[in-house]
């Protein structure tokens, strides 16, 4: 059972937040019209045995969507910020996890 | 009544002053209270309580704790009927009524126990060996015999009458254990001001001291703890609660049996309550589980584990035996000896040790004890209870079938194979035990952060050491939340008896069978019916992983999880294998510790609890209407309004017929709602959604269609521009979460640039349509300061004003292809706007009308829905491709375009009408080419299958499931309804090709119900297809 630390509401259950799937790869330029640019984004996963950066909407609470990096084996979480507050890295490019 | 011939006179943790009457089999007894359903019922000489899984052996009391593999009985009669539960752990109430499982006519006289004879029936791998291959289908008829013979208790169908309830709490540290090291933890971290809770599975707290011996110094060590225990107001003591399993950051699962020992609960009470506890820190004081040693014959009723002998003389006060045989491989069963020797039992002891310490030879031969050293019970004998068992010469060294015998006459054979500590919360975080050596144990492994183990589960007998441990964990937990150790009391330690780390033990997990004739099975899951040769039979087959050898046996996978038989099987396996146990590897453990009610795990969220309910303001005016009521997501929607005598076919077709004549008025307030505001708001609208939104002026309103990221089409809905910066989008009512999610999204990861807010006002606004010719004349009556007229508020218009006093929002925009217009309101207002209309609205002969009307006026005009809008369609799926922009990009936009988006035979959407007038249409049926057509014919001898070519004349050929179709086939029916306005049933579905099919006649397949209907293509647009269409408001599709 994750505990999520909102860094706008304090430390909750993971079932007042939505799981919003990979937050590694940022979205394409939407003047990008590069299928497989888009397809890289949408469909590719990493499945790393550790850390893992997520995206985790407070749904439940403040409705702001955060970044949280998860291990995948213990599933301790190491950080949780709010994700408009991560500097966004250069578009179509993976972002390196802290 | 029977009088309780196994009582002793005296001593136990009884309330001699309550005798409690109880049922078993139908059979009045009598027990005292603090007694166990199977205290009680040894207390009355019943020893046979049960048949075993597989082979209806008689079976008896294993154990006197959670561990019980035979004592599994039936609790209680009707709805609160419930199978399976260990009677080793009901505790004894007034109007107790519990029964025997998987015998018939009794356990004594069962008609199935001729199955006993036939072992190999049922040996491991029967499933799999029995019905693969050409014998497959000899399932289908043998299972109903296999099931009924082979089983446990049955489950009532019945409803669950009682409630349970779920809770939450937060602790500084949790400790899982009352014994002597839980108690010790809980006193030391108490002291220190933790918040501490304390959970114990038992009635009582005491653990092991419960069942101690009459030492006074024990009884006296928990007498004080447990009052010093009531002095601290930080701890919080649980007991009949159960911690069943351990998750994530430090988050627990615990069960409280609330009135589990009530005939039924009392008013207002659950019978359960699952709590989850958030813990900062956790110390398992959860002691150990005894094991049995495996010998023929190991599961007569009368064999039981040594320790759960003492626990039924010192705790219950039951003489379980007159004439005792002990066989053990350590020194702890020496304890149980000696207690069964003061009860007035007669006591051998058999130690497969040649050497036992000389203190203990000592004690024994002081109290008058035999003692078999250097042996082995190698056999027990006895019909439906123990007579006598065959000891024989054993070296644990090199176990050999031994020739020569001694036949010990008894009642009561009680076993200690040595001791395995309580790790199952451990194993569910992951930690795997490991196996050591020297004490013959399954230990913990790595411990994962937060967590200490104490006590027995340490793997140590000393009381010393438990207490010890206990405090030490609890100390170090205070430090790690900050509260360092600051009050001290007295030593814990304090006035305890002198107790050595009697253990010494040597390993033996099973007695081969001696020499000579009269096997009898050995069995090492007593549960499950898995014996020693169905292990041997696993390896030979070459299932020799823990993890196959589980499987393939069933070993350890009953309802006890193998408490008493992991490890012996675990021993059997690497001897046969010549491994260590380390190498041969440990099964995982998962929650539940123990079985746990499903009730308890759905909580109060049943029925109408089942998830949350959303009303419009309008919904009790509709409820005292009469109207039936709908559920649409999570929200109950009038259906139609039934007048008098009208069914609902009647009641829809007169309301849409309503529509199309005069005026409607149907409630919409479960549309969702999203308000934007900013100066980025139009660029934010122009990315989401496929078409313009740049151009939108104020005071218009346009229709759009929102993409997923993969390019499916996610909702769709209006958007009106209030003003400059604001805007004002709806949703469909199932979508709009969805949508609110998806556009915050991309506000906060994608586009943090952009000025813009959305804020959710779903329930902020009440929202109505007003739908027909009559439409304007209507609104005219009822709105005063807005110019309603052609000029004034045209097609998409969008205007605010008044009604009355009434704040109003009015889109003149149109689901039904009918002049309409939609209206909101401020929620509070919603009520009295709804009611003004339908005051005015008798004027102008208006009706109301449900959502079924509504849902046939839209699939009259071909507008899209839920049933088209199904998370696998792209816009030119639905017929709307030319919608997109080629001006802009938008989200989804790009994917869109990929080859399998785009392939001209995908299916498209069409309409759909009976071809011969008549059948049956119905959503979700499958749309089949006639053309390729199957004859399907099932054999007479299998079930099997077997597709032949195309042979519409075959007489095998039926037009039910055999329909001839197979597979996925060309299309499927998304939503149906009889047309009021043709006279006749209209369906929009999507087809493979579809609108060139324009005219085809294809197959309709539903198979549920045996139908093959015969369907024509048509255009999706029924009524008015001329009219301003679908995509009204977006210029580029006029």
């Amino acid at each position: 059972m994750l505990r999520i630390a909102c860094p706008h509401c304090g430390d909750r259950d993971y079932v007042e937040f939505l799981y919003g799937g990979d937050a590694e790869n940022a979205m394409p330029e939407l003047s990008d019209t590069d299928i497989d640019r888009w397809t890289e984004f949408v469909f590719f996963r990493n499945d790393p045995k550790g850390e893992h950066a997520e995206y985790w909407q407070h749904q439940h609470g403040c409705r702001q969507w955060l970044r949280v990096v998860r291990h995948t084996v213990t599933h301790q979480v190491i950080s949780v910020q709010p994700a408009s507050e991560v500097d966004t890295p250069a578009q179509g490019k993976r972002v390196e996890v802290a | 009544m029977s009088t309780q011939p196994r009582r002793l006179k005296s001593g136990g943790r009884i309330d001699r002053s309550k005798p409690i009457s109880f049922r078993f089999d139908g059979r009045s007894h009598t027990g005292f209270a603090g007694d166990t359903l199977a205290a009680a019922l040894l207390a009355n000489g019943v020893t046979l309580v049960g048949r075993s899984f597989k082979y209806h052996r008689p079976r008896g009391i294993y154990s006197a704790g959670v561990e019980e593999p035979n004592a599994l009985v039936t609790m209680r009669t009707g709805a609160r009927h419930e199978p399976n539960v260990p009677a080793t752990k009901v505790e004894l109430y007034e109007g107790l009524e519990a029964f025997s499982q998987n015998s018939w006519p009794s356990p004594k006289y069962d008609v199935m126990s001729f199955v006993n004879r036939f072992p190999k029936l049922f040996a491991a791998g029967f499933y799999y060996k029995t019905f693969v291959g050409p014998t497959r289908g000899s399932w289908m008829f043998y299972e109903k015999f296999i099931r009924r013979a082979a089983g446990m208790g049955k489950p009532t169908t019945e409803a669950d009458p009682d409630h349970y309830e779920k809770a939450h709490a937060f602790c500084d540290l949790l400790v899982v254990g009352a014994g002597p090291s839980g108690l010790a933890a809980a006193i030391t971290a108490g002291r220190s001001g933790l918040r501490v809770i304390l959970v114990e599975d038992d009635t009582v707290l005491g653990g092991s001291l419960l069942a101690a011996g009459r030492d006074p110094k024990l009884a006296d060590w928990l007498k004080s703890a447990l009052a010093e225990l009531e002095t601290l107001p930080s701890v919080r003591v649980m007991t009949r609660t159960c911690a069943f399993g351990a998750y994530d950051n430090m988050t627990f699962a615990l069960l409280e049996r609330v009135s589990d020992h009530l005939v039924t609960p009392a008013p207002f009470q659950p019978r359960q309550r699952m709590w989850r506890v958030r813990a900062e820190r956790a110390i398992l004081a959860t002691g150990m589980i005894e094991r049995p040693i495996v010998f023929a014959n190991n599961d007569l009723p009368g064999v039981m584990l040594a320790s759960a002998a003492r626990t039924y003389v010192n705790r219950h006060a039951v003489a379980v035996g007159r004439k005792v045989v002990v066989f053990t491989n350590n020194d702890t069963a020496y304890a149980a000896a000696c207690d069964l020797n003061a009860s007035g039992a007669e006591v051998s002891i058999v130690d497969v040790r040649s050497r036992i310490p000389a203190a203990l030879q000592a004690q024994v031969a002081a109290a008058g004890i035999t003692l078999h050293l250097g042996c082995a019970v190698g056999r027990a004998n006895g019909g439906r209870h123990v007579r006598s068992v065959d000891v024989v010469p054993f070296d644990p060294a090199r176990p050999e079938r031994a020739s020569v015998r001694t036949r010990l006459s008894c009642d009561l054979l009680a076993v200690s194979g040595g001791w395995t500590p309580t790790l199952h919360l451990l194993g569910q975080r992951g930690s795997k035990p490991v196996y050591d050596e020297d004490k013959a144990m399954l230990v913990a492994g790595t411990v994962p952060e937060g967590f200490e183990i104490v006590g027995g589960a340490a793997a140590n007998c000393d009381l010393g050491f438990c207490i010890d441990s206990g405090a030490k964990a609890a100390h170090a937990a205070a430090a790690a939340c900050g509260k360092p150790h600051a009050v001290s009391g007295r030593s814990l330690l304090e006035g305890l008896p002198d107790q050595g780390d009697a253990y010494g033990i040597a390993p033996v997990w099973m007695v081969p069978d001696p020499l000579g004739k009269g096997h009898g099975k050995k069995f090492v899951d007593l549960q499950h019916d898995v014996g020693a040769d169905d292990i041997e039979l696993a390896h030979r087959e070459g299932y020799v992983s823990v993890e196959h050898l589980k499987r393939y046996t069933t070993l350890g996978m009953a309802a006890d999880q193998g408490k008493t038989s992991n490890l012996n099987a675990l021993g059997i396996m690497a001897g046969i294998r010549g491994k260590k146990i380390n190498e041969v590897g440990t099964t995982t453990f998962r929650p539940p510790f123990r079985p746990i009610s499903i009730g308890a795990l759905t909580g109060p969220e049943t029925g109408l609890h089942f998830r949350p309910i959303r009303r419009s303001p309008m919904h009790d005016w509709h409820e005292a209407k009469g109207a039936a009521i709908t559920t649409t997501g999570l929200w109950l929607r009038a259906w139609y309004f039934p007048k008098p005598g009208e069914s609902k076919a009647d009641a829809y077709v007169r309301e849409a017929a309503a529509v199309r004549k005069s005026v409607g008025l149907t409630d919409v307030a479960s549309l969702g709602k999203i308000d934007i505001q900013g100066p980025d708001a139009a660029e934010f609208l122009n990315r989401v959604y496929v078409n313009g939104f740049l151009t939108l002026p104020v005071g218009k309103a346009r229709y759009g269609v929102m993409l997923r990221p993969d390019g499916i089409v996610m909702d769709d809905g209006t958007t009106s521009r209030i003003s400059e910066h604001h805007y004002f989008m709806t949703t469909t009512t199932a979508g709009a979460g969805k949508v609110m999610s998806h556009l915050e999204f991309l506000l906060q990861t994608a586009w943090p640039d952009l000025r813009v807010h959305v804020t959710s006002v779903t329930s902020q606004w009440a929202g109505m349509a007003v739908a027909g010719p009559r439409s304007r004349e209507l609104l005219e009556k009822v709105i005063t300061d807005i110019d309603l007229s052609e000029e004034g508020l045209p097609f998409m218009g969008v205007r605010q004003g008044h009604a009355g006093d009434i704040p109003v929002r009015v889109l003149r925009i149109s689901f039904s292809g009918e002049r309409a217009y939609e209206v909101y309101t401020p929620a509070g207002y919603g009520m009295q706007l709804w009611q003004t209309l339908c005051d005015q609205g008798k004027s102008c002969d208006m009706t109301v009308y449900g959502v079924e009307a509504l849902g046939a006026l839209r699939i009259e005009k071909g507008h899209v829905a839920g049933g088209e809008l199904e998370g696998r369609t792209t816009l030119t799926d639905m017929g709307l491709g030319k919608m997109a922009s080629t001006k802009k990009p938008f989200i989804g936009g790009a994917l869109a375009q990929r080859e399998g988006m785009t392939d001209p035979l995908r299916p498209q959407l069409v309409g759909l009408e009976l071809a011969e007038g008549t059948g049956t249409l119905r959503a979700g049926a499958i749309l089949c080419d006639p053309a390729k057509r199957y004859a399907r014919t099932i054999a007479k001898d299998t079930s099997a299958l077997i597709d032949c070519p195309p042979n519409p004349a075959s007489k095998d050929f039926d037009a039910g499931n055999g329909s001839g179709h197979m597979g996925h086939g060309i299309g499927f029916v998304s939503s149906v309804t009889w047309s009021p306005e043709l006279n006749r049933n209209i369906a929009l579905g999507y087809v493979s090709g579809g609108m060139a099919r324009k005219g085809e006649q294809i197959d309709a397949v539903f198979a549920l119900k045996g139908e093959l209907t015969k369907v024509r293509v048509t255009s999706p647009h029924f009524v008015d297809p001329e009219g301003p269409s679908w995509a009204f408001g977006c210029p580029s599709i006029a």
